[in-house]
């Protein structure tokens, strides 16, 4: 489904602010994969997911989705394959348009878009159903301005629209990491209802240890630009954060350093 | 008074197509377009060029929107494509078109006395020439707002709202935001350059230098607009710009009328903006601390 092929990437090149922020990675997630991506401060995880969505163009190698070089794809243009939710709530939506807007924008995602009327009448039943199914109150807001949301709900929101047509491949970035632990438990429970439901191939970068083994088939973990561990199946469902931590250890060569992740 | 109040809505009919034009880049781009102060200007110069040479008024106006458009798309390459920073892409484009306005029109200013008009056509009717102004300048307004409340509706005019409201959701939702941006500069243009044209034919000259300080005048009716009537909506943000362009006139012709020099007219329309733009920062001094409330999903 996604196959990034030795990719690199320098920051500030030829400064002395220069950094390899991604050194030769390579990864291939196979359909129906849930990766969760950790690592420390810096590792290159926010990195690879922003080059495989296109934000950066990378310095080498190559990224295929669904079998189809992508790499010197713009941003844009892979929209069309790729559902991608951010860390800040703030910017997965338009604020200043209303809820079915956003939604609408979303459903058209991949799509010439024309002059025919920018939100119907039946998408808007539509998307009442599908936002009543979060749970949040939004299906009796429709045209309200998503700019009155709580951060939780731009989140769920924004989840819905990454997901609006189903992609080849959903991106999370840390995408709880701006909420309060019960809102954040709250939308990475609607994560997991809509990755099984849509069997989304998915790539969630989390720096909560608990979440990356309690979620998805897959764990990899990153630092200083490299993958250094890609575990899965049984050995996943048996890791504990000790045992992640040091086996962390053993494969960096060094203590695991993210306070954030420790504490969480 | 009357007869000035008079020619305060005329002018500020024809001055609302500009504002809408720099609502287009200011509110919904979020772009501060310079290149306005050269494409009104090159408007008047381009229909009063071709009215002189004889060409029907109201092509010689189609000629006049046309222009506009194409200075927006100058701009528009000069900043997405080229990656020169939005205000200095207007700038740019507006020095050049003083040189390319100077020769369309082969010297300083132009004069249209005792030629055809698009207004003349409504005299013929049976009006004064400030009622046909008014006549013509509210059927071109309305028009206007009717077919950007339409645009702006459709999926290109949402996704040109969502690149100016959030560029990077805009990416991520597949839109191209450079090419929604180039095609907002656009139409802002073409619509600047159209209210050039007609108000160049209702005073009866084009000037090189009309274009001085529109985008101050542009800016003033649009918040004028906003905060005396509202934006509700859409709709009635389209027309809280064309109440504020009249608005800003009136405010106008009442202040030379109770003395102050001409002279001193941009001085006062600066300060005007300058205050209106920054009300949010004394508000916030006035306003006490907000509790911040803890979120909820």
């Amino acid at each position: 489904m996604l196959k990034v092929q030795a990719i690199s990437k320098r920051f500030n090149p030829g400064t002395i602010n220069e950094k390899m922020a991604l050194d030769r990675v390579d990864l291939t997630l196979d359909e129906g994969d849930f990766v969760t991506l950790i690592g420390g401060n810096g590792a290159g995880k926010s990195t690879l997911l922003n080059c495989v969505a296109g934000v950066y163009g990378i310095d080498e190698g190559t990224i295929f989705i669904d079998g189809k070089d992508v790499t010197r794809l713009s941003e844009f243009k892979r929209a069309g394959m790729i559902g991608r939710v951010f860390q800040d709530p703030m910017m997965g939506t338009a604020s200043d348009m209303g809820i079915e807007e956003n939604l609408a924008l979303a459903y058209r995602r991949g799509q010439f878009r024309s002059l025919r009327w920018g939100i119907t009448h039946d998408e808007r039943n539509h998307y009442r159903e599908l936002l009543s199914s979060l749970g949040l109150g939004l299906e009796n807001r429709l045209s309200n301005k998503v700019g009155l949301l709580s951060g939780g709900q731009r989140q769920a929101l924004t989840l819905l629209m990454a997901t609006l047509i189903r992609p080849r491949i959903l991106l999370l970035d840390e995408h709880t990491a701006a909420l309060d632990p019960k809102t954040a438990d709250k939308v990475l429970e609607l994560s997991d209802q809509f990755i099984e439901e849509g069997k989304l191939t998915t790539l969630m970068v989390t720096h909560n240890m608990r979440h990356a083994i309690k979620h998805g088939n897959r764990l990899i973990m990153m630092h200083e630009g490299h993958i250094i561990l890609d575990i899965r199946g049984e050995e996943k469902q048996q890791l504990t954060v000790e045992n992640l931590m040091e086996r962390f250890g053993k494969a960096s060569g060094e203590e695991f350093a993210n306070d954030r992740a420790l504490l969480s | 008074m009357g007869q000035i109040m008079l020619g305060a809505v005329s002018l500020g009919l024809l001055w609302a197509v500009m504002t809408i034009g720099v609502y287009i880049t200011y509110r919904i781009l979020n772009i501060a377009d310079l290149s306005v102060e050269g494409s009104i200007a090159m408007g008047a110069a381009l229909a009063a060029h071709n009215i002189v040479g004889g060409m029907n008024p109201f092509l010689a106006t189609g000629v006049a929107f046309f222009g506009g458009m194409v200075a927006g798309l100058i701009t528009g390459i000069l900043h997405t494509r080229l990656k020169i920073p939005a205000l200095l892409s207007g700038i740019l484009t507006m020095i050049a078109l003083y040189s390319v306005n100077l020769r369309i029109m082969g010297k300083a200013n132009l004069s249209l006395l005792r030629m055809d008009t698009v207004y003349s056509t409504v005299e013929q009717l049976g009006m004064v020439k400030n009622h046909a102004v008014i006549v013509l300048g509210l059927f071109v307004v309305l028009i206007l707002v009717g077919i950007l409340y339409w645009f702006f509706g459709t999926e290109i005019g949402c996704a040109i709202r969502a690149t100016g409201n959030n560029p990077q959701m805009a990416r991520a939702q597949g839109i191209n935001t450079d090419n929604m941006i180039i095609l907002g500069l656009i139409i802002s243009n073409g619509m600047v350059a159209l209210s050039g044209a007609l108000i160049a034919q209702s005073q009866s000259f084009a000037d090189v230098q009309m274009g001085i300080g529109s985008i101050v005048i542009g800016l003033a009716s649009v918040i004028i607009g906003e905060v005396l009537f509202g934006k509700r909506n859409f709709f009635n943000r389209l027309l809280s710009l064309v109440l504020g362009a009249i608005t800003y006139r009136m405010i106008i012709a009442l202040v030379l009328r109770m003395g102050m020099p001409a002279n001193d007219l941009k001085l006062f329309t600066a300060m005007t903006v300058a205050v209106a733009l920054s009300l949010p920062v004394f508000r916030s001094f006035l306003k006490p601390l907000k509790k911040s409330g803890k979120e909820v999903i």
